[in-house]
């Protein structure tokens, strides 16, 4: 009977919440990419170095590396959560 | 309806670089079972059907199956890493399709290691099928990013990524995409950029109707690159891989007349993209096939 159900029960549309992953995903990577093959270990020991002091996610660290011509800029930001530990 | 190729040079007008007549034509993804082999032979049916001299590569090194694709796998006596290796010749690997005159298929080793396969061998082939005067050379890439995967891109003119509507292959196909405008012969000598195209496969109308798997133009919008051609889902083309058939010979099959669209395009038509929009029942199949 159940199976009968299942039939006419309709699947939940999903499509958009996988474009709107990729979308993030995608742009991510893209601005990672020909980057050093470092920098996404660099971010991960700058997360226990911060750890130390505040609790954040992987994700509130962001790192790019702009190129300009001739030079490198490595961008890092960190966004620490909103309550105020004083 | 919404979907127009935006392919501006009309067959005519396409030869204004005449010194290389050869285009090079990788078939990739990243990721597996996507349709890259599928897609490689149809591509090259189609493509040789109208005329041109076209060779398709095996790149998927301990892999082989373009043979079992093209209907050739028990006329394989050398293959491209024989080639490479002075083995034996290229006239002598390179197998002639028995439907289409012009079509040559060169099969992928099946039994030696992945490093037979080197940059300057690779160059070498390709140099003498040039020589010979192919028109198109089609090379059908392993999955991944490893060497045979490197190797079939490294040389390109264009790329064909082949995607399933589908999170992890729209992911790798832009990793892939990544790759071509970095580690390929065009980009290092910064000779213009392979020319990429998006080839949907697997795609179900019905279903992106109903919200459940992504739209064409979700995907071209994530990738950012032009579609050259949209394959619907079918049971036609496991019919064809089983007979030995490349699907695009299939007089009645949809896919086959979407691989010709695509083999429109890639030759500089502008056709609007078909088999997008889930067809309209009538009453007969509305009863008798749900």
């Amino acid at each position: 009977m159940s199976r009968l159900l299942g039939l006419f029960r309709r699947r939940p549309p999903t499509a958009s919440l996988a474009k709107e992953r990729l979308r993030i995903i995608v742009a991510q990577e893209r601005n990672n990419r020909g980057g050093p093959d470092y920098l996404p270990l660099l971010r991960g020991e700058l997360l226990e170095v911060v750890r130390k002091y505040v609790q954040i996610d992987i994700d509130q660290i962001e790192i790019n590396l702009e190129r300009a011509d001739g030079h490198e800029i490595l961008e890092l930001s960190v966004s620490l959560p909103q309550k105020h530990a004083a | 309806m919404s979907a127009i190729l935006h392919e501006a040079t009309p067959p005519a007008a396409a030869p204004a670089v005449a010194q290389k007549l050869t285009e090079i034509i990788v078939v990739t993804s990243g990721k597996g079972g996507v349709g890259k082999t599928t897609t490689s032979g149809s591509l090259a049916c189609g493509l040789a059907r109208r005329g041109k001299k076209v060779a398709v590569i095996d790149f998927d090194i301990g892999l082989r199956n373009l043979d079992l694709i093209m209907g050739c796998e028990r006329r394989v006596v050398y293959d491209f890493v024989n080639v490479i290796q002075g083995d034996c010749t290229l006239k002598q690997a390179l197998i002639r399709d028995k439907r289409i005159d012009s079509l040559h298929i060169l099969a992928a080793s099946q039994t030696r290691d992945k490093d037979a396969l080197t940059s300057d061998g690779v160059k070498r082939v390709l140099d003498e099928l040039i020589a010979e005067g192919f028109d198109y050379i089609l090379c059908d890439s392993p999955a991944g990013i490893e060497r045979g995967a490197h190797l079939a891109m490294y040389y390109a003119d264009r790329a064909i990524v082949v995607v399933n509507p589908e999170v992890s292959s729209v992911r790798d196909s832009d990793r892939i995409l990544g790759l071509l405008a970095s580690k390929t012969q065009r980009a290092e000598q910064d000779n213009g950029r392979v020319k990429e195209h998006l080839l949907l496969t697997r795609y179900n109308p019905r279903r992106v109707t109903l919200g459940e798997m992504m739209s064409v133009n979700d995907v071209k919008e994530i990738l950012g690159i032009d579609v050259i051609g949209v394959i619907p889902e079918s049971q036609d083309v496991l019919s064809a891989s089983n007979s030995g058939t490349p699907v695009i010979l299939n007089q009645d099959s949809d896919v086959a007349r979407a691989y010709d669209d695509a083999v429109s395009r890639l030759l500089g038509g502008d056709l609007e993209l078909r088999f997008i929009n889930e067809p309209k029942k009538g009453l007969f199949t509305r009863i008798f096939r749900g």
